[in-house]
């Protein structure tokens, strides 16, 4: 079973385009991993299918880094 | 073959008049509809009977589009029976009319509510389905007067107007997704709420058409069988003015 980091960074390299090594914790979607605002909505959506959850609009603003993502899953999914 | 084979479209407020005459086009091409209604239940379904005997699948789905949970429901009834939403045409509309200083409150509100945060809220729920698509076309159907004001209808004229703004921006943010969003301006059309005029503000009206004559309800069904089809793939935000030349 793949790990939350694991899985969350497989979205967000499909999403983005981005190298899996930028993919770090602390890396910011909108500075670091240059997404629009657009993506950071379809991000969410496409990590709402792979985690099987709904992230409120509430939540998903608070979410603009690789970590708060994490923590976010972790914290429901737990 | 016709030119929305495959393609399943919502269209609100399709009882009756215009949204009627848009699913039965729709149809005509291939398309499946979901029939969207709030009053009329019989009338939905003698349209559904009438887009199956066109060839094409359609459901009736009452919803008042002015409450997110109703409109979400709608959509979910759609993806449900077509698995996808390829077109939405924002049709529905009411009509609260009365000259500015003896509009009630709740006169402006109840048509702001459906025929602009109506369009809003279903084209909210249907843009996650598209950008997963990568393709979409949202139709909203405004009006002349949202162009040119009308006296005894500042809220429907405020409302119409408000979409057009809202075709826009929505073309605006959603452009980079293949989701195309564009707008029509009837004119006069012959519906059962020119049919109650009296003659002679009939015939006030026609002596400001260039065309001379009210549109019907097929000529508004035909362009928004043009915005939903491949023909229209290089156009968006933009306003279609079907009104025989009244507005130029």
């Amino acid at each position: 079973m793949a790990t939350v980091l694991e899985r969350v960074t497989k979205v967000v390299v499909d999403r983005l385009g981005v190298d899996e090594s930028e993919v770090k914790v602390e890396a910011s979607f909108r500075e670091d991993l240059g997404a629009d605002s657009l993506d950071v909505v379809e991000l969410v959506m496409e990590l709402e299918d792979e985690f099987d959850m709904e992230i409120s609009d509430e939540d998903a603003e608070k979410i603009a880094t690789v970590g708060d993502a994490i923590s976010y899953i972790e914290g429901k999914v737990s | 073959m016709g030119k929305l084979d495959g393609k399943t479209a919502v269209v609100t407020g399709a009882s009756r008049g215009i949204g009627r005459a848009i699913a039965l086009q729709l149809a005509a091409e291939g398309a499946n509809v979901v029939v969207n209604f709030s009053g009329s239940e019989q009338k939905a379904n003698e349209v559904v009977t009438e887009v199956q005997n066109l060839g094409s699948q359609a459901i009736a789905v009452q919803a008042n589009i002015s409450d997110s949970e109703s409109v979400q429901q709608l959509m979910n009834a759609a993806i449900e029976q077509f698995g996808t939403i390829d077109i939405l045409v924002n049709n529905a509309g009411i009509t609260r009319d009365n000259l500015l200083m003896r509009m009630k409150e709740d006169e402006w509100d109840d048509v702001i509510n459906t025929n602009l945060k109506g369009v809003f809220l279903c084209t909210k729920a249907v843009t996650r389905q598209m950008m997963k698509q990568r393709a979409g076309r949202i139709i909203n159907i405004s009006s002349i007067v949202g162009v040119m004001g009308n006296a005894g209808q500042a809220n429907y004229v405020a409302a119409k107007a408000g979409v057009i703004g809202l075709t826009k921006t929505t073309a605006r943010e959603l452009a980079s997704r293949n989701i195309l969003v564009n707008a029509i301006a009837p004119g006069f059309i012959t519906t059962e709420m020119t049919d109650a005029l009296p003659e002679d503000v009939k015939s006030t009206m026609l002596s400001q058409i260039p065309l001379a004559k009210l549109g019907s309800s097929e000529d508004v069904a035909k362009a928004v069988v043009f915005l939903a089809s491949d023909d229209a793939s290089y156009m968006t935000g933009q306003t279609l003015h079907i009104d025989g030349g009244m507005y130029m």
